[in-house]
């Protein structure tokens, strides 16, 4: 590998900086990337995270070459790579399907990239061996692809992205096909193997719990638009908007009003004393479930704590977590979630009970955009 | 049954409802066998026994008795081997060409979105759906010496006399490669749509050009599909007879018209059968060795 001739040193040898600038594409009237600007910093780990049909893998396939943008620029370092045809862009890929040659051996998938760039055999076979020591698949080259497990020719697909030394990887989705414990094994593992490459890796997912698990940043992406670019921490803490604050995390958005000060409200409560921003059409107010707590006897907000008064819909035991739906008004209900076993003190609230719940005022959290019904 | 059977058959040390569930097993795979018992029976009827008849017939002599004069005779008349060697020749030259034409055919129609393969489909299979006999007439009035292709020919200048198209090899292979193209373009356009396009991207990815990428990987996918074809087509080439009989004119004489002839000419049975019973041979073993080759067992007999 690379790394080892460069003792492994997370350098501009191993990696290369992306620069996406303007980038577009319309599928008929549809924008599949609306102008989208990127910097993916030199040996990052950076998320494209979207739902699906946001443009995460438009914009994935384009930084390989494999569909053509309308407009924009896209460079590898220093170097325009908007023209250069797929098989000469140097990127390793994983493909969401694997897409390993059915009628060449394990060995005979991770060589492929090293003959064609006609490295000796000798050198070649080294190589391979290196690469299936890292993804811990040693001894079995000459096995078929139709013998191995879906987690084996995940390595196997793997190996072969990066036993060339590309100084960019990209991987489309490879681990949706494994089951879900494997699924998160080799999470740790791909997060491990970055570190060792070294190399500038952009990861396609849609789920946001794998994204927070792995990524260095996460670029959030709807409607062919960057919604949110920065770490896992202040893309779950601080959501840019709305969408960001739907898509990552569970979460209940409540609108606020504004009073001549400036200060927001929910229902007589105040949130905050002065918006973090002057230019939004109103204000909302995002909990999250962890966050809020069961207060034992009816209170008032105070310095620390706002305080919502409401029944009890139902409450739901799952394993490590268990969760209860509150009413609070009509047509809002609440989620709070808890720790179990020794944790759940005083047990669950029960359907139907009158509570008060606690939202800590350094968990408030409030986005732009008024999102009353 | 009842709560007290259940205890005593327990008690006997038999395990439980053991040997019902057998009978059940085994009374539905006898059902399951009689879904096949028509088409067995048509088998055995219009393939086993005529086909036995003929092994029969070939091994009688023209006094009534066992003997091998027919076998005897195909070794040593020269003509007999000639047909042979027509026959082969024929065939693989068609397959050649069906091979030439009809493999890039596939792989556009692989690369086409699915709508428009419907229309391009149709061009291939609206001949097949046609009588053999009219599509072999056709040709011939087509490729006749005043024909529309040597008229047409003459008038824009390209040749001065009329070119013998018809009556001879050329005919034969234009109309045999014409009628066996479907054979070949069917299952090699199914191995070819089975192939995963991520594979291409995948190879071009990893550094192949796109010449590169077609050889490597493609091409070796394709394979399987395109073995399978071209025996179909040979196989089919071997035994067949209209195309050859008309646009051969008679100087094109494979297995087929040869028996025909025999048959025509001299009644002779033994001889006829003879005949045929070599080429069943042939057929069988030339299969036999070709899925020893190329292991195409799965793609032609069934199994994914």
């Amino acid at each position: 590998m690379a790394s080892d001739n460069d003792n492994g040193s997370l350098d501009n040898s191993t990696a290369l900086p992306i620069h996406i600038s303007s980038l577009t594409k319309k599928y008929g009237d549809l924008y599949a990337l609306d102008s989208v600007d990127l910097e993916i910093k030199s040996g990052e780990f950076l998320t494209l995270l979207g739902p699906s049909g946001s443009g995460k893998t438009t914009l994935l396939m384009a930084i390989a070459g494999f569909n053509r943008p309308d407009s924009g620029s896209i460079r590898f370092g220093d170097q325009e790579v908007i023209l250069t045809p797929p098989h000469q862009r140097n990127v390793g890929m994983v493909f969401q399907s694997y897409a390993l040659f059915p009628h060449m051996t394990v060995a005979g998938n991770v060589a492929f990239p090293l003959k064609l760039r006609g490295i000796g055999a000798q050198e070649c076979e080294q190589r391979v061996a290196e690469a299936l020591e890292t993804v811990q698949l040693s001894g079995l080259g000459e096995r078929g692809i139709d013998q191995l497990s879906g987690g084996q020719r995940q390595r196997v697909a793997l190996a072969r992205a990066f036993v060339f030394g590309p100084r960019i990887l990209l991987m489309d989705e490879p681990l949706s096909a494994l089951d879900k414990k494997l699924r998160e094994r080799m999470q740790i593992e791909l997060k491990i193997l970055h570190r060792k490459l070294g190399v500038t890796t952009v990861y396609v997912t849609h789920d946001q719990r794998e994204a927070l698990t792995m990524s260095d940043r996460i670029a959030v992406i709807n409607h062919g638009r960057l919604a949110q670019v920065d770490t896992p921490e202040v893309i779950y803490n601080h959501p840019a908007n709305a969408f960001v604050a739907d898509f990552i995390g569970e979460s209940t958005m409540l609108p606020l009003d504004q009073d001549q000060a400036g200060n927001l409200h929910y229902k007589g409560s105040t949130i905050a004393r002065k918006p973090p921003g002057d230019d939004a059409d109103g204000w909302s107010l995002v909990v999250r479930p962890e966050h809020l707590s069961i207060m034992a006897d009816p209170k008032t907000d105070n310095d620390k704590t706002i305080v919502f008064r409401g029944k009890v819909v139902e409450t739901v035991f799952q394993g490590e977590t268990a969760f209860s739906i509150i009413a609070i008004d009509d047509q809002t209900e609440l989620q709070i979630r808890f720790g179990t076993g020794s944790k759940a003190k005083s047990g669950y609230p029960q359907s139907g009970a009158d509570v008060s719940v606690g939202l800590g005022r350094d968990d408030v959290i409030v986005i732009p955009g008024d999102q009353r019904q | 049954m009842t709560a007290a059977d259940v205890e005593k058959t327990a008690q006997s040390g038999k395990p439980l409802h053991g040997e019902a569930l057998r009978r059940q097993h085994t009374r539905e795979q006898w059902t399951l066998l009689s879904l096949a018992a028509p088409a067995m029976i048509v088998v055995v009827l219009i393939i086993l026994i005529p086909v036995g008849w003929l092994f029969y017939l070939s091994f009688v002599g023209s006094s009534g008795e066992f003997s091998m004069e027919h076998y005897r005779k195909m070794v040593e008349y020269k003509s007999y081997a000639r047909v042979f060697l027509t026959t082969f020749q024929v065939s693989v030259l068609t397959t050649l060409i069906c091979i030439f034409i009809g493999y890039p055919l596939s792989y556009f129609l692989a690369l086409l979105p699915a709508r428009l393969v419907g229309i391009f489909m149709l061009a291939v299979l609206l001949p097949f759906w046609t009588s053999l006999l009219v599509r072999t007439y056709a040709w011939l009035v087509l490729l006749q010496k005043k024909g529309l292709l040597n008229d047409f020919a003459m008038q824009i200048g390209l040749w001065d006399s009329p070119v013998k198209l018809v009556h001879n090899m050329t005919g034969t292979l234009i109309g045999m490669a014409h009628i066996m193209l479907p054979f070949l373009v069917l299952p090699l356009y199914n191995a070819m749509k089975k192939i995963d396009r991520d594979l291409m991207y995948a190879a071009a990815n990893l550094g192949a050009s796109p010449a590169g990428a077609f050889w490597k990987v493609y091409f070796p996918l394709s394979l399987p599909g395109m073995v399978a074809g071209s025996l179909i087509v040979f196989v089919l080439c071997l035994g067949f007879y209209v195309t050859p009989a008309v646009l051969g004119g008679g100087r094109v004489i494979m297995v087929a018209t040869q028996i025909t002839a025999i048959l025509e000419n001299q009644f002779d049975w033994g001889a006829a059968s003879a005949l045929g019973v070599v080429l069943l041979v042939a057929t069988v073993l030339f299969l036999y060795m070709a899925a020893r080759l190329f292991k195409f067992d799965a793609a032609l007999f069934g199994k994914g």
